[in-house]
């Protein structure tokens, strides 16, 4: 271990640059898990599919990665619903959440997963944008373009989603749900409808957090794996159900990994992650900003 | 969850048993037959069957030690393959240190496994159920990235292991090593029907239902998932102390091999939950097409299937095989 004051105010920032791609990747799990508690596993294996979407967008049409957003987030957003309504019909209607609705999700990753393996090989693919290649200088510091959309789109998406929820009477109902079900039947409002909005704006935001995962780096099956651990420790580090939590949780987590993959070796960064969640979950499972 | 049918009253003769130990006696019955019967068929039959059978043997004990903390108490854990590798890398340890009979590498393996799971327990077994099942597969990863960064065990180049010679009753090391998973898949069926008809196993039935309820009612929630938990592990532990003598080269991806956290999950959802024999029966059913499936076709293939084997099988028929037979004997009657 070698420190000087360069290598750390360069991990910082690409900690904190990429930080904000975290939270894109995490802010499905704050929706699914935190507001609906929908224990949704699969989702970092929504988001490889994304990125596998954005590969053949750009190799059969191409598509640069923002029009592949832009014609694949609705894509989500449509599965995303219509996954729940199945979700809901098989497993939450019949209260068996828990054990066969977990072993579900479980299943629906190791068929994505393995599907992409059979349908591409475990190669690395990657979209060779145009702007990847160049970088930002601001005087002493400079960040790659690569890293800097990603930063900015995630951040954009997160601000995005908050207005949402708080502005709107879908979000609304969608946050209310978060906190009581039965309440908002009392009410006379449907939280299975609301429910089902929600977990298609995370599945859409799974679908964007892929395709920003294939600007910043190749993309191969498997590695949708590394961020079950991520995402979840994002969301319970955050608090659960607070979209600037999963922001500050996102940033705190990618800075930790960042600093570890410096000054330690990049072979453990993958145990940062889960090593943060089981701490956390250990010690103070509502977050640092639970109440 | 279940609605157990009523014990129906079977009008039988023999009464050297009373009814509630007559499956515990079919189990070791059972078990001592197939030892005996794979002892005396020794080398009359190809190697590769044993290769087979061993791997099914294997996926028996894992889905019934998955099943013990899954299945009866509602309690789904990711992290199998984490607990399997725990007792691989301990045979390995010891190996390289002591030298020791394989016996006493599986009895350490079953207390630093049971260990793991009795603490990842004590940590989250607290919280809600969903938290504890994050922490496996959070556990299996930390886990497997100590194992790469540890050169000791070989790190991610792996290592090699060497069989001992053996003598007596079997003619191969392969032929023992099917030998003992027999033995050791038979006291993992056993410790499961224990279990299951024991206060621990209603206990756990009463929480996996409604765990308020429960506790409510002098249920002591906590003190029955960690026994539930610390046998599971040490049962998982067990399985993975053989393996290394099995494979005799062994890294991190296979310890920590996916295919082993799938299956474990998917035998005995396949299977059924509920009772000691549906994680034997889908471990059996979803084994044997794999080994077939494996020599046929590929492995991704194969996992391919069980994942939609699973995925079919919660959403369709959540009582598994065992649910399919009991509503068909229903009906029959």
């Amino acid at each position: 271990m070698n420190f000087s004051w360069d290598l750390l105010v360069n991990a910082l920032i690409t900690g904190i640059v990429l930080g904000g791609f975290y939270a894109a990747t995490a802010i499905g799990i704050t929706i699914e898990f935190g507001m609906l508690d929908i224990v949704n596993i699969a989702h970092p294996a929504f988001m490889i599919v994304g990125a596998y979407l954005a590969y053949l967008g750009w190799n059969s049409f191409g598509f640069d990665p923002f029009v592949a957003m832009v014609v694949f987030a609705p894509f989500g957003l449509f599965f995303g619903r219509a996954f729940y309504r199945a979700y809901h019909f098989f497993f939450e209607r019949r209260g068996d959440e828990s054990l066969q609705g977990l072993a579900f999700f479980f299943g629906v990753l190791f068929i994505i997963e393995i599907g992409l393996v059979l349908m591409f090989g475990v190669d690395y693919r990657s979209v060779p944008a145009p702007y990847a290649g160049s970088t930002l200088g601001l005087g002493l510091i400079s960040v790659s373009w690569r890293m800097l959309i990603p930063f900015l789109v995630g951040l954009g998406m997160l601000g995005g989603i908050q207005l949402y929820l708080s502005r709107t009477f879908t979000g609304r109902t969608i946050l209310a749900v978060a906190q009581d079900v039965e309440a908002v039947r009392l009410i006379g409002a449907d939280p299975i409808r609301a429910k089902e909005i929600a977990f298609g704006i995370a599945t859409a935001s799974a679908i964007v957090a892929g395709i920003l995962l294939i600007i910043i780096q190749p993309v191969e099956p498997s590695i949708g794996r590394e961020y079950i651990g991520r995402t979840f420790a994002i969301c319970v580090l955050g608090g659960m159900a607070s979209i600037p939590g999963t922001l500050v949780a996102a940033l705190l987590l990618r800075v930790a990994e960042t600093l570890t993959t410096t000054f330690f070796a990049p072979s453990w960064s993958p145990a940062v992650s889960f090593g943060l969640l089981l701490v956390t979950l250990a010690f103070r499972p509502a977050g640092i900003f639970g109440r | 969850m279940s609605t157990q049918a009523a014990p129906a009253h079977e009008p039988r003769k023999s009464t050297l048993l009373p009814a509630r130990f007559r499956s515990g006696f079919a189990i070791v019955l059972a078990g001592t037959v197939l030892v005996a019967a794979t002892i005396l068929v020794g080398s009359r039959v190809s190697e590769y069957y044993y290769l087979a059978a061993y791997t099914i043997l294997q996926f028996i004990v894992l889905s019934t030690a998955w099943n013990i903390l899954g299945g009866y108490g509602g309690y789904v854990n990711f992290g199998t393959a984490g607990f399997f590798a725990a007792g691989c890398y301990t045979t390995i340890v010891l190996n390289k240190l002591f030298q020791l009979p394989l016996l006493i590498d599986m009895s350490a393996a079953a207390a630093i496994a049971g260990l793991m799971g009795f603490g990842t327990g004590y940590l989250t077994l607290r919280l809600r159920g969903v938290f504890f099942s994050i922490a496996t597969l959070a556990l299996a990863i930390v886990l497997q990235t100590v194992v790469i960064n540890w050169s000791f065990v070989g790190g991610a180049r792996g290592v090699y292991v060497v069989r001992p010679e053996i003598t007596g009753l079997f003619d191969s090391y392969a032929h023992f090593l099917v030998t003992l998973m027999v033995g050791l898949a038979t006291c993992a069926v056993l410790a499961a029907w224990a279990v299951e008809k024991s206060w621990i196993g209603i206990g756990l039935a009463a929480i996996r239902d409604d765990e308020t309820a429960a506790e409510t009612s002098g249920v002591p929630s906590l003190r029955l998932k960690l026994i539930a938990a610390t046998i599971s592990g040490a049962l998982m532990g067990m399985a993975g102390a053989p393996f290394p003598y099995y494979v005799t080269y062994i890294d991190p991806a296979t310890a920590f091999s996916l295919a082993i956290a799938l299956n474990s999950i998917a035998m005995p959802l396949v299977g059924g939950t509920a009772t000691w024999w549906g994680p034997v029966v889908g471990a059996f059913m979803l084994g044997s097409v794999q080994q077939i499936l494996t020599v046929t076709i590929s492995s991704a293939a194969n996992l391919f299937l069980v994942g939609v084997l699973l995925v079919v099988f919660v959403a369709a028929a959540p009582r598994g095989v065992v649910g399919i037979v009991r509503a068909w004997r229903r009906g029959h009657k």
